[in-house]
């Protein structure tokens, strides 16, 4: 079972990428969480984000789209990153979301669908 | 027919773990034990109840999920190993309705949804009957199940009992969707006496004693288990043939169930043997304290309290808080009951208002103190809080007489 790891940093640890001072731990924590990740033969896939400030935001509207600067959603944490990971069981990909290195950041868990069955095969 | 339901009634949560193991899917197992129920109806008269009754029922809710999987009823394919799983099972049935237990309550779950979703799974309670106790619409409840089995299915909550440094926090969500159940059981004293809504605090019971039989090792969810029958053991002294609400220190002893309290005592030693003292085996001796005053007449008022001091230790709550406020009034200090009550008002903040207990104690508080008016107020309060009937009436009543007694 596939799951998505959805990471909703502080903005203050999403901060510490640029800081010279916080940056090196910063990205050592992800590197070695990634290489857990990979080591345990569980990675599915997945990708770090660029700040909220870079984010455009698209509205489809039935008279056409509208095109506004900034992430979508307005919330202190903003979306950082995923991982994608195939584990048994929600429990299993509950223990590595735990393990995430960011420190009071909020991760969405969520099952990727499963693939579509083709029309008309069985059932 | 009585084997049918003496089937059901004991082997449903146990059906419902093993059909619904190799799939996650509850909705799924649910209909195929409730299929083979009505083929036992159908069969068993005709036959005679089998041998197993249980392996027989299991065999045939397995046969009708892999009908189900080949007519294309179901997403999830059953593999090889629920196949081989299928085959007739002959003997005893095991037991996994812990692990189903931990699925119906997981974290992950909706909390509103899982004592309704533990008493229909585990004990095979019926929609309407849960609705009722917990005064919501069958239509709304049926939605909020339909949603929290569908997450077990879909996000794929495993039924398995979790181990080692898991086993804590999970067990604390299991007992306390078992300790919602207990508590609306008690507090529906008005449904328990005519039965309309069932015992639902002998459900309960039930449930804390499948936890503290199947995780032995575990302290808690026998002092649960303890409570519960201190609990149950006044059920008929709760009421009077009136149909009035009766406190504990106006009942008749004579209506306490001796045997039960006896369980319950026998109970609490077994848990706090292991000592490590957690709320509900802290609660429990509450219970025990409280009878043997009664029983006894000793006055262990302070110990009542020392008691509340540790519960408020382990597992703050404002119930425990107003239960200690009481303690030390019926100690013999009022003023430091009245003080308690106020660091409250100004700790709690807008929880309290609509606690009925609190306005109960507050009421009761004011009264001693002689401000009448006040009490009466807060009685009417409390009266207008509460959920069951006779409780409401017996607050009522009492707001009443301090108001006749002011004039």
């Amino acid at each position: 079972m596939q799951y998505a790891l959805i990471i909703h940093e502080q903005p203050e640890e999403m901060a510490k990428r640029t800081s010279p001072e916080h940056a090196p731990a910063y990205w050592d924590a992800w590197m070695a969480y990634s290489q857990a990740v990979s080591d345990a033969g569980v990675m599915r896939g997945g990708a770090g984000l660029e700040t909220p400030d870079k984010a455009t935001t698209v509205t489809l509207a039935p008279g056409g789209h509208e095109v506004h600067d900034g992430p979508f959603a307005d919330s202190k944490e903003q979306l950082g990153g995923f991982f994608l990971i195939e584990v048994d069981s929600l429990d299993d990909a509950l223990a590595w979301a735990a393990k995430l290195p960011s420190p009071g950041g909020k991760i969405e868990v969520r099952p990727l669908l499963p693939p579509r069955s083709e029309p008309g095969s069985e059932g | 027919m009585e084997a049918v339901e003496r089937a059901a009634r004991e082997s449903y949560g146990k059906l419902v773990a093993l059909v619904g193991r190799a799939s996650s899917d509850l909705h799924a197992a649910e209909d195929a034990v409730s299929d083979a129920l009505a083929k036992a109806l159908e069969t068993w008269p005709r036959t005679g109840v089998p041998e197993h009754p249980d392996a027989w029922l299991l065999t045939a809710a397995r046969r009708r999920l892999i009908d189900d999987a080949r007519r294309g009823q179901r997403r999830q394919t059953l593999d090889e190993a629920d196949v081989v799983d299928a085959l007739p099972a002959v003997g005893p049935i095991p037991d996994e309705r812990l692990a189903l237990l931990f699925a119906c309550a997981h974290p992950a779950i909706d909390p509103a949804a899982r004592t309704p979703l533990v008493l229909r799974c585990v004990l095979g309670v019926e929609l309407e009957r849960i609705a009722s106790i917990f005064l919501v619409s069958p239509a709304a409840l049926k939605k909020r199940l339909t949603r929290a089995k569908a997450k077990i299915r879909d996000a794929r909550i495993r039924l398995e009992t979790p181990e080692g440094e898991q086993l804590g926090p999970r067990l604390d969500t299991v007992l306390a969707a078992i300790y919602a159940a207990l508590t609306a059981g008690v507090d529906a004293v008005e449904k328990n006496a005519d039965g309309a809504a069932g015992r639902l605090a002998e459900e309960a019971i039930w449930l804390a004693r499948i936890t503290a039989d199947l995780l032995p090792n575990e302290p808690e969810p026998r002092g649960l288990l303890a409570l519960g029958l201190y609990c149950e053991s006044r059920a008929t002294a709760r009421i009077d043939a009136e149909g009035a609400f009766v406190p504990l220190e106006e009942q008749n002893r004579d209506q306490w169930d001796t045997a039960m309290i006896e369980q319950a005592e026998a109970a609490l030693r077994e848990a706090s043997a292991a000592r490590r003292p957690g709320r509900f085996q802290i609660e429990a001796a509450i219970q025990s304290a409280r009878i043997a005053r009664l029983r006894n007449g000793e006055n262990n008022w302070h110990s009542i309290v020392g008691f509340y001091d540790v519960l408020l230790g382990l597992a703050p709550s404002i119930g425990a808080a107003v239960g200690r406020a009481a303690a030390i009034a019926e100690s013999g200090d009022l003023d430091q009951a009245w003080r308690q009550l106020q660091q409250l008002e100004r700790d709690a903040g807008n929880r309290l208002p609509s606690f009925q207990p609190y306005w109960a104690v507050r009421g009761e508080l004011l009264r001693r103190r002689g401000e009448l008016t006040a009490a009466e107020q807060a009685l009417t309060k409390a009266a207008a809080l509460a959920a069951d009937p006779a409780v409401r009436r017996y607050l009522s009543a009492k707001a009443a007489r301090i108001a006749a007694d002011e004039r």
